[in-house]
């Protein structure tokens, strides 16, 4: 996938958790990408966040302490 | 070959059923009891005397208007009809006697003076309530002389002037007005079951004719929407269905199930041998009563069409012609090759997309094929590209995925919210239904782009239409609520009892909020605040409301949030759990729902299961003998994304045509392109076969055993008419190239899979073929405590236990319009066509829409040099085609639209890669574009023709 559209995915997913009320919002969107997000996906979106993470949503960066690393 | 012991009674009781307190009578002695308001006629029939009859049917109101069913009661005078006459406590009726044995011979005497006698040759030989009805009444001659008729073509030499020829401009049947006796049945059929109200009555006394439409009109320029009511309805050869003209009466019929829209409709297939003569629709049926559409009743001629591959085919390459080979060579070629992709780039390198055209069992064995076989979850559904947000929303909120009715329950809506959906054209015959009860009273808001038919034609007209701009669901549907909150008209005592306390409080203070208001939100929406808050107030308080949308709800960026703001909706004013209420997404495909259910979805087992759960694994596990991926599979935009990147391959594609129906087209061909094995499943070479190297010849509905599941859960039979002409059902096809992998299947019968299904799916847990046959259908969940079904979903309390807000932020899609693409564009469908057309445009329901055409606001028209019936160029920032432009005001200035049906048009080049945040589900309503004159097709387009021309190419026979 290309970074650009995977970035907008990860953003537009932040984007509805953010308006969600009560806290935890980065476990919320942390676990919408385990429960829907193929492992080359979250591996991609790693990978993305390891080299800096241009252009992601300030929540999708702080998701990724919760995020499930796929098994190689 | 026996036939199929039809489930429910389909006697002719002469007038509808009715409801009311119970009334006792005596017919020929015999003592009845009916519901208040029942004709005697009727009422005979319950008793089991049919009273003779030609102007009465039971799916139309009674006329009086033939004096054949008159009859004597005690007390009374004269001969009353006893088709107009309801029945009272106590009377005593009698059906015969000398007197009205005489008036009925004396009433058919009449009627055969004006009726040509060629019964021998005439179509509705055998199956004609007039030759019928004579034949009854112990008609033995006819004593008036020739005179004045209307069925000597000449008279004296002379043509005979009241002689009317055969109308055969519909492509499905004949009007013969000769064989007329004007009972007046099928202008009634038209307004009452169809309320298209294109028939009429023309002329007076011995003058009247049926005529459709105005005086110059035939059947075909008439508003007919050729559904068929009305041929069912006439009770002689008067209206004819074409095909019994041509292959004669049926002499066996068949219960089944139509495969196009989510509608589901009953219908008898009706038989002569194996070839079958026609589609009629099922009055047992419990989701059309009775009534069809011009898609299901007559355009299943795709069956026997030219096109239909029998043949499984392959090739090495996509650029050589395809080799006719074996069953066998076929399924162990392609099974080589998966099994080579999978050891050379890993088990998660290849997998399925199921169909929501197969039944429920087909559906079960691809998904099982992925998740047993292939050992991973990568299988996906085109439901993918429709309700994929509807089973997000509806799960986060309620809990289950599924509409919350039956569609008997439109009869007792009293306002009704029909929202990004076109029912009279993608859901006939809920629209029909529909329509009957706003004709009766019920009041109809609708939230769409464009001016569709509910909004305002024959005999009904919205009470709101909220035009909104496309986009812009969610604020609209937000302001809604808003409306509701703030001006106290919110369900609070159902709320209390029935939602989560903490979620409600979180969402009031969210929709409080001023930004939300309708004047706030005015500008963006493009809606009147006065309208939106009147809407708002009708829906709240009109009594039972009950909201029904499509796929102008979910296919959109914020899809899920809308689909959560309409279940929001609900609970703020008490519509769930009771008749004439609801959350009700219209199904686009006949088995959407089951599709969904058997899991198909790459995160779900079947009954919407995560497969991250290790109980739900274990069930299968255990069943299968295999251990299950525990991570969720690729979905298929994910797919074709992975394909570009390399690390996808391999794909089985079951009964759909992804090239043509999914967006960004050059994207879905570079997926296609970068696969080493992609077989197709399906009927015909469609698009997506032209990147396939791997054909495998499907069957037709017609020619398999199984369920669909409709888009009220109802599971529904489809039977066998007759064999698969290409030698196997798509069951069997995708058992055998399990089995090609080495998996040890041996289903010998779909029941069989049904019972794997039961056995491992709690909502299905009560399911079997037996049940269904007994039952006609169920709607799921059936179990323990509903062992025959559940027509209404929450009705103590929510599946999830306390049904849930959700605060619905509006967040506008990224698809703006800008200089360069200053238009929107929208989608949807047109009655005669169904999706990609591969099925109707294989049929005569192209002589109502041979090609997509450009809907466009003369407004804009004008500003661009564009003319009606022109060619234009669209343009957005995927892609550009032309297709011809419509001038007309349904759209809104700015809001273009058009159809998919044809792959000439590829409309999905324009469509983009932006999709529903939640579920992935494109944004299929929303692309800035731009139009401008063109004078022919683009270079997509010629080069498109030329690379399918090729990729058609079949190796000629040795």
């Amino acid at each position: 996938m290309s970074p650009d559209k995977m970035v907008h995915m990860a953003n537009q997913i932040a984007a509805f958790f953010k308006t969600q009320p009560g806290g935890g919002q980065a476990e919320k969107l942390a676990a919408h990408l385990n429960d829907f997000w193929e492992p080359r996906m979250r591996a991609q979106l790693i990978a993305h966040v390891a080299g800096g993470g241009a252009g992601l949503d300030a929540l999708v960066l702080d998701a990724m302490d919760h995020l499930n690393a796929p098994a190689a | 070959m026996k036939d199929f012991i039809i489930p429910w009674d389909e006697t002719d009781k002469g007038t509808p059923a009715k409801t009311g307190a119970p009334v006792t009578l005596t017919i020929d002695g015999f003592a009845v009891t009916v519901p208040e308001g029942t004709s005697v006629m009727r009422a005979a029939s319950e008793a089991g005397i049919q009273v003779p009859k030609l102007c009465a049917t039971d799916s139309i109101e009674a006329f009086g208007s033939c004096r054949l069913c008159v009859v004597e009661i005690e007390g009374r005078r004269g001969t009353p009809s006893s088709c107009t006459t309801p029945v009272a406590d106590g009377m005593v009726v009698h059906t015969q006697s000398e007197r009205v044995r005489r008036i009925r011979r004396g009433v058919m005497e009449l009627y055969i003076s004006d009726h040509p006698l060629d019964c021998l040759t005439c179509a509705a030989n055998g199956d004609c309530e007039l030759q019928d009805m004579a034949g009854v009444v112990g008609l033995r001659d006819v004593r008036y002389a020739p005179g004045e008729n209307h069925f000597d073509v000449r008279q004296n030499g002379e043509a005979n002037p009241r002689y009317t020829p055969k109308d055969e401009s519909n492509p499905y049947f004949a009007y013969d007005p000769s064989k007329c006796i004007v009972c007046s049945r099928c202008v009634r059929a038209c307004e009452e079951v169809q309320g298209t109200f294109a028939l009429t009555i023309e002329g007076r006394g011995f003058d009247s004719r049926v005529s459709p439409g105005a005086g110059f009109d035939d059947f075909l320029s008439s508003d007919c929407v050729s559904c068929g009511a009305c041929v069912q309805a006439c009770p002689t050869g008067t209206l004819q269905e074409k095909s019994v003209i041509e292959l004669g009466t049926p002499t066996r019929s068949v219960v089944t199930t139509c495969a196009y829209c989510g509608v589901g409709c009953s219908f008898r297939a009706e038989m002569n041998g194996d070839t079958l003569v026609r589609m009629v629709p099922a009055k047992g049926g419990k989701a059309n009563r009775g009534h069809s559409c011009v898609k299901g009743r007559f355009a299943w001629g795709y069956a026997n069409h030219r096109d239909r591959i029998l043949n499984p085919m392959i090739r090495d390459h996509v650029d050589e012609p395809w080799r006719e080979v074996s069953w066998d060579e076929a399924l162990s070629f392609a099974a080589r090759r998966l099994s080579a992709i999978q050891a050379e780039h890993g088990r998660r390198s290849i997998g399925v997309i199921t169909s929501s055209r197969c039944t429920n069992e087909e559906t079960f064995l691809v998904q099982k094929l992925a998740r047993a076989v292939f050992m991973n979850n990568n299988t996906d559904t085109c439901a993918r590209v429709c309700h994929s947000p509807t089973g997000y929303g509806l799960g986060q909120t309620f809990g289950t995925s599924a509409g919350t009715q039956d569609f008997d329950s439109v009869e007792q809506t009293d306002v009704v919210i029909v929202m990004g959906a076109n029912p009279t054209d993608a859901h006939p015959v809920f629209a029909s239904r529909l329509k009957k009860r706003l004709r009766a009273g019920a009041k109809l808001i609708v939230i769409d782009p464009r001016k569709i038919d509910l909004v305002k034609s024959n005999h009904i007209e919205a009470a709101h239409h909220l035009a909104l701009r496309p986009g812009t669901n969610v604020a609209v549907v937000s302001a809604l609520a808003h409306v509701i909150v703030t001006e106290g008209l919110a369900d609070e005592a159902f709320i209390a009892e029935r939602c989560d306390d903490e979620s409600f409080a979180d969402y009031v203070a969210f929709i409080r909020d001023p930004r939300h208001s309708p004047e706030a939100v005015e500008a963006l929406t493009g809606v009147p605040a006065q309208e939106l808050r009147a809407a708002a107030r009708t829906f709240a308080t009109g009594g039972n409301g009950a909201i029904y949308y499509g796929l102008g709800v979910t296919e959109h960026s914020q899809g899920s949030t809308t689909v959560m703001g309409i279940a929001n909706l609900a609970m703020l004013t008490g519509n769930i759990g009771r008749p004439g209420v609801g959350v009700n997404p219209l199904r686009g495909q006949n088995n959407v729902q089951g599709s969904c259910d058997m899991g198909s979805f790459p995160h779900e087992l079947p009954g919407y299961r995560h497969v991250k759960n290790g109980d739900v694994r274990e069930i299968f596990e255990r069943h299968w003998g295999v251990e299950i991926d525990p991570e969720p599979g690729l979905r298929i935009t994910n797919m074709l994304d992975a394909a570009v990147d390399g690390s996808f391959r391999g794909i089985y594609i079951q009964g759909e045509d992804i090239l043509q129906s999914d967006p960004d087209t050059r994207h879905v061909a570079a997926g296609l392109a970068a696969m080493d094995c992609v077989i197709v499943h399906d009927l015909f070479l469609n698009e997506t076969a032209n990147y396939a190297h791997v054909f495998l010849p499907g069957s037709t509905f017609l020619e398999k055993d199984g369920t669909f599941t409709n888009a009220e859960r109802r599971i529904n039979m489809v039977r066998e008419v007759m064999k698969p002409k290409n030698g196997y059902a798509d069951w069997e096809v995708t058992q055998a190239l399990a089995n090609a992998m080495g998996a040890g299947w041996h289903y010998s019968h779909p029941r069989e899979i049904m019972a794997e299904i039961a056995a491992t799916t709690p909502s299905f847990a009560g399911v079997s073929y037996e049940l269904l046959d007994r039952m006609g259908s169920v709607q799921w969940p059936v179990n323990e405590e509903h062992p025959e079904g559940t027509p209404m979903m929450h009705v103590d309390g929510f599946v999830r236990g306390k049904g849930r807000f959700i605060v619905t932020e509006y967040v506008a899609t990224d698809e703006r319009t800008g200089p360069r693409f200053p238009l929107l564009l929208t989608t949807g469908r047109i009655l005669s066509q169904y999706n990609v057309g591969a099925q109707t445009r294989r049929t005569d329901n192209v002589v109502w829409h041979d090609e997509d055409v450009l809907e466009i606001h003369p407004h804009d028209a004008e500003q661009r040099g564009v003319t009606d019936g022109a060619w234009v160029r669209l343009a957005s920032r995927a892609g550009e085609t032309t297709l011809r432009a419509k001038l007309t005001e349904r759209v809104s200035p700015g809001v273009v639209y058009t159809t998919f049906h044809h792959p000439e048009t590829q409309a999905n080049v324009i469509t983009t890669d932006y999709s529903d945040w939640a579920t992935n589900c494109p944004e299929y309503k929303v692309t800035a574009v731009q139009v401008a004159c063109s004078n022919g097709p683009s270079d997509w387009q010629e080069d498109y023709a030329a690379h399918a021309a090729k990729a058609r190419r079949i190796e000629a026979a040795e």
